[in-house]
């Protein structure tokens, strides 16, 4: 499995505090990540600092083989489509188009002018004056008319109503089908990662918790449901994620390859909602750990 | 890149390149005219001038335009280059495309500074069309007491006149881009650098362009012809009292009068004029008197200026200036924009 980014202890410092610091993450290619992480936990500033419009504080990041902020930067095959999707008011959607023929040597004119024409924008119309979706489809027919190798997308539903969400979601997976292209989407919200990724990255301050193949991850975290129980006596083969205990039953979410053999438990499996909350509360407990004032209140 | 800037400038810049090339051609209609009056009948150049409402209005229209420009440029072309991309988030947009950040700024500045700089050789055109102007004052045909017969080495002029509102104007785009990078706000950049661009063309007549200069001194002969104002009296209310004051005329005409004061026969500046001179308020003659005694005495005006020659070194020299500073500026912003923003 080859990978599109790479990043080693990539640290970023805004002033006196940290973005994102100690950060180590490999993307795969040719798959469409769900990079997915509370607010905060550094998933812009990563797609900031990947496609060089940040230059890293710390440790490296190398995107298609290259430094983002490098002479040879790969700015011709990397796509971005920035953080509530950003387009010129002023400019008309054709004009958005010359601006992409301008300033791209790979543009696909043929491409541009068809999505434009499929999606039912109006060529005259102002960016200013589209709306929200529309101006967020606008922003991806820029992105995808580049022909890049990587598409970076940084929250770009953020903003949107349910529909539109939708439709650009299900617009993006048509185009990546017919092109032949990796995909990073960072959200807040797993349901739009559901629906359009095929490879799920929890970030949450600043480290992956959890990165895998969607199916796989959903095929190998169980809920199990039981008499209390210590986590010191589960099977070695079942790493424990996250564990709730009332007076007489224990809840355990493992992460195992091997089927569940004891009959005592009830095993359930996981949404991919409940998955991404169960590595984000983990890490939140890990904090709450490290506080021993907290600790002693208990 | 190009298509760009254009598409994004058009409309601004077709409104001040059409001004100023209407201007320009109003110019370049009347300019043979005011040659013609000024080469037919030097010593009435003035008084056919002072009826001549267009070409008077020409002359004050043209010299608050070309004070205009600079600020224009730097206010609505400069301080909105980045500030308004980074304001509106679409830096991400378009400094994400195959293009770098430094050939973005590169071509949105040098495209821009090139409508800017012919905008601002307005002036050059305005000091073509003044020629005859310039040439009556140096041949002293002036009486003065117009804004047309201002020599044009003057502050009040001289920023209107020659390569200096052309460097102004670059100068200004640069201030504006950087306010804008620094500010990241708009309205903000736009303000400081109205304000900057302001107290330049204020300040550097005062303060830069005497030292540019070669001041002449002379020394001037005290009499009725050559004192044009004198202040006397211990101060309002307190009734007569010695001179305070002499003011000569400077008889050299388009110079800049730099500085003047009266000094004893031991060559001292003078601090009080002898108690004798009280009593010259009885009238012209009196006063004529007066004036000739303190020569008598060994008082003389001592008075320093910038001669009419002077104008185009010193025109050279602040250009150079202004330049210079600009392509500083420039560079910071080349700087700037390659780090994170």
């Amino acid at each position: 499995m080859s990978t599109v980014i790479r990043s080693a202890g990539l640290g970023k410092k805004y002033r006196s505090r940290w973005a994102l610091s100690d950060c180590s993450l490999e993307v795969p290619s040719g798959r469409v990540v769900g990079l997915v992480g509370p607010n905060g936990a550094g998933k812009s500033t990563f797609l900031n600092l990947a496609v060089g419009m940040l230059a890293p504080s710390a440790g490296e990041i190398e995107v298609l083989g290259e430094r983002p902020t490098g002479r040879s930067a790969p700015r011709t095959r990397v796509g971005y489509v920035g953080q509530d999707t950003p387009t010129y008011a002023g400019l008309s959607v054709a004009d958005h188009l010359r601006l992409g023929a301008h300033l791209n040597p790979g543009w696909d004119e043929t491409q541009a002018r068809q999505r434009v024409a499929r999606l039912g924008l109006d060529p005259k119309q102002r960016a200013g004056r589209l709306s929200g979706g529309q101006r967020a489809q606008l922003a991806l027919t820029l992105g995808l008319a580049k022909r890049p190798e990587l598409l970076l997308l940084d929250e770009p539903v953020a903003a949107l109503d349910p529909l539109a969400r939708r439709e650009f979601l299900q617009d993006l997976m048509e185009a990546v089908a017919e092109q032949d292209l990796s995909v990073v989407l960072s959200s807040h919200l797993v349901s739009d990662v559901e629906r359009a990724c095929d490879f799920l990255i929890v970030l949450v301050d600043s480290r992956v918790q959890v990165a895998g193949d969607i199916e796989e991850l959903l095929g190998s975290h169980l809920r199990l449901t039981g008499p209390r129980r210590d986590p010191a006596t589960l099977p070695a083969a079942q790493e424990v994620v996250t564990a709730s205990h009332t007076d007489r039953q224990s809840t355990y979410v493992v992460r195992t390859d091997a089927p569940v053999l004891d009959p005592a438990w009830e095993v359930s499996r996981l949404t991919l909602e409940d998955l991404v909350l169960a590595y984000m509360s983990r890490q939140a407990l890990a904090r709450a750990d490290a506080r021993p004032s907290l600790e002693a209140l208990r | 890149m190009i298509w760009l800037t254009w598409r994004q400038l058009r409309l601004s810049a077709l409104v001040v390149l059409t001004t100023v090339a209407c201007f320009a051609i109003a110019l370049a209609a009347t300019g043979p005219q005011l040659a013609n009056m000024f080469a037919e009948a030097p010593e009435d150049f003035f008084d056919q001038l002072g009826i001549d409402d267009t070409k008077q209005a020409l002359f004050d229209f043209g010299t608050g335009l070309v004070y205009a420009v600079p600020a224009l440029v730097g206010v609505f072309w400069g301080a909105p280059m980045v500030a308004r991309e980074l304001e509106a988030g679409t830096h991400r947009l378009v400094w994400t495309q195959s293009v770098t950040r430094t050939r973005w700024l590169a071509t949105k500045l040098g495209l821009t500074a090139l409508a800017g700089l012919a905008a601002g050789l307005v002036g050059l055109a305005l000091t073509w069309w003044c020629a005859p102007i310039d040439d009556a004052i140096a041949g002293g045909y002036s009486e003065g007491g117009m804004l047309l017969t201002v020599p044009r080495l003057n502050p009040v002029l001289f920023g209107a006149r020659g390569l200096v509102p052309a460097a102004m104007t670059l100068l200004a785009l640069a201030l504006g881009v950087t306010a804008g990078l620094l500010l990241r706000r708009t309205v903000a950049a736009m303000a400081v650098t109205l304000v900057a661009v302001v107290g330049l063309q204020v300040a550097l007549p005062q303060l830069v362009q005497p030292h540019l200069g070669d001041p002449v001194a002379l020394d001037q002969e005290i009499s009725e012809e050559t004192i044009r104002g004198i202040m006397a009296g211990g101060g309002p209310g307190s009734g007569p009292g010695p001179f305070q004051r002499l003011e000569a005329d400077l008889e050299k005409p388009g110079a800049w009068l730099l500085s003047q004061q009266t000094v004893d026969p031991s060559g001292a500046v003078v601090d009080e004029f002898p108690a004798w001179t009280t009593d010259c308020g009885g009238g012209r003659d009196a006063m004529a008197a007066c004036l000739d005694r303190l020569t008598d005495e060994g008082y003389r005006q001592q008075m320093t200026y910038l001669p009419a020659s002077q104008f185009w070194r010193i025109q050279v020299l602040e250009t150079a200036i202004l330049v210079l500073l600009a392509g500083g500026l420039t560079g910071f912003c080349f700087w700037r924009i390659r780090r994170d923003l």
